[in-house]
């Protein structure tokens, strides 16, 4: 299998921090297994940098087996590669061919400012979510697992939306920046179960508006986002925020 | 107090106004179209101009038509507006992008279209509109109604004014295959059951309504209509 035939030229953008302007640089890469994960051959290209006494490249990755959400690269001009449905780390070199040039590019947006190289700060997503605040559930002993029924329809959905990583690569590829398919999943999974009922409206105004401080820009349905989303998250998410939002602001009386 | 807060200024709010204007708009393209496509009856304009007086004349329509400008201007105001927000959500830009691997060029490109046919329909409106309401029609015809045919007639003997028309009609084609569906999802109208109905009959709408508009001008210029 690994035959260590595979030969790359690596245009990587490189960026000391947020205050200086980044380029791109090329790297030539060669004897590499089409086995590898594209973040193993980041690794392999870091070693050689750290043994030529460069400074190595600096990228984002943590469980890299799909499910943190932390690997973010821009690949040839999409978010995570060319496959459908994985993350940059579950993303193998055979997706390429010998004597590729492969762009690595780090996710860009206003609220996404580059912290070093491929790595940009995300924090952002996190000040979403706590501007969701508290969903009203009994602590204590874990309740029966049936105790609440909910349609098995219901559920799925749900759970689907639950799926988000949190990565950004909706952001990453939507031509305006728009985090509206994150910010949809995060309501969503609350919004279509019982146990979210009790803040459902509050929760949307507020996530809402935290989105839009961020500095994200604004929806247009080109539906890049559900495209290139490693855990496809579906675009009806970001219409039933919508409706949820119509809701809280037209038919509650109660002020955000 | 209750208010309605940033329902129209946030992200979501800005989007309501487009999709809602939008889909006024398109009813409006339908009233157009339909009173238009009485030249085709093709009895010298008879009851085109019949058409045209009835709406020139009727005051419901004369209200509406204040509506429909309002409803243009907003929709101009806040898409010019959106794309400047959404052009400043992303400073630095990529050096390669591959859109065409996750979405349609003409849903990328809703500015470049609609900017395209905001310059029509000044050409449009100074030629047909404004003569119609301010500066008059010269003739009249047998029933007595103003003559827009004959000046319909009449413009569309220059062909680069032909051409412009054609092409805006593909603009519009393209702006409404994206706006069309896009607008019902903005209103939170995504359904297992009617999403798929609002797409095909999106489709179906844009390029039905942009032919039906550009055979105007082109069967003028043609001489099959006179």
């Amino acid at each position: 299998m690994s035959t260590g035939n595979m030969n790359l030229t690596l245009k990587v953008w490189r960026q000391k921090n947020n205050k200086t302007k980044g380029a791109l640089v090329d790297y030539k890469l060669s004897d590499i297994s089409p086995d590898m994960s594209f973040l193993e051959m980041f690794d392999v290209l870091n070693e050689q940098l750290i043994n030529k006494s460069e400074e190595p490249i600096v990228f984002d990755h943590d469980c890299r087996e799909g499910i943190c959400g932390s690997c973010s690269m821009f690949i040839n001009g999409r978010p995570h590669g060319p496959k459908d449905l994985v993350t940059t780390c579950q993303l193998h070199m055979r997706s390429f061919k010998d004597g590729d040039t492969i762009v690595v590019e780090p996710w860009r947006a206003k609220a996404f400012p580059v912290i070093k190289d491929l790595t940009v700060d995300r924090t952002a997503f996190d000040r979403v979510i706590a501007a969701g605040g508290f969903i009203s559930v009994n602590t204590g002993n874990a309740q029966d697992a049936n105790a609440l029924p909910i349609p098995k329809n219901q559920a799925d959905a749900a759970f689907e939306a639950a799926a988000c990583i949190g990565c950004g690569a909706c952001v990453a590829t939507c031509k305006n920046a728009s985090a509206m398919l994150f910010v949809s999943a995060k309501i969503s999974q609350l919004a279509l179960l019982p146990q979210g009922q009790p803040e459902r409206y509050r929760r949307v105004q507020s996530m809402v508006a935290q989105m839009d401080a961020e500095g994200f820009g604004n929806c247009t349905n080109t539906g890049a986002c559900e495209a290139e989303c490693p855990k496809g998250i579906s675009l009806e998410n970001i219409a039933r925020m919508n409706r949820d939002f119509y809701a809280a602001k037209f038919v509650s009386e109660e002020d955000i | 107090m209750a208010s309605f807060g940033n329902a129209f200024s946030s992200s979501i709010g800005k989007k309501l106004i487009m999709g809602i204007t939008g889909l006024f708009l398109i009813s409006f393209l339908l009233v157009h179209c339909f009173i238009n496509s009485l030249i085709f009856v093709n009895d010298g304009g008879l009851t085109f101009n019949m058409g045209a007086h009835f709406m020139g004349t009727n005051w419901i329509i004369r209200a509406m038509e204040i509506v429909l400008f309002a409803g243009l201007l907003v929709h101009i105001y806040q898409g010019f507006r959106l794309w400047a927000q959404n052009r400043a959500a992303r400073p630095e830009r990529y050096a390669v992008n591959n859109g065409a691997a996750n979405s349609k060029w003409y849903s990328r490109s809703m500015g470049l279209l609609g900017t395209l046919l905001l310059i029509f329909l000044i050409v449009h409106i100074s030629k047909f509109w404004v003569k119609s309401r301010f500066t008059g029609i010269p003739t009249q015809d047998v029933n007595g109604n103003h003559d827009l045919f004959a000046v319909m007639v009449e413009t569309f003997q220059n062909p680069a004014l032909v051409l412009l028309y054609v092409l805006a009609m593909v603009s519009l084609a393209y702006h409404l295959l994206h706006g069309f569906a896009s607008a019902f999802q903005t209103l939170g109208w995504n359904h297992k059951k009617y999403t798929p109905i609002i797409k095909s009959v999106g489709v179906w709408f844009s390029i039905l309504i942009s032919i039906i508009f550009a055979a105007m001008p082109v069967a003028m210029y043609l001489g099959l209509i006179k």
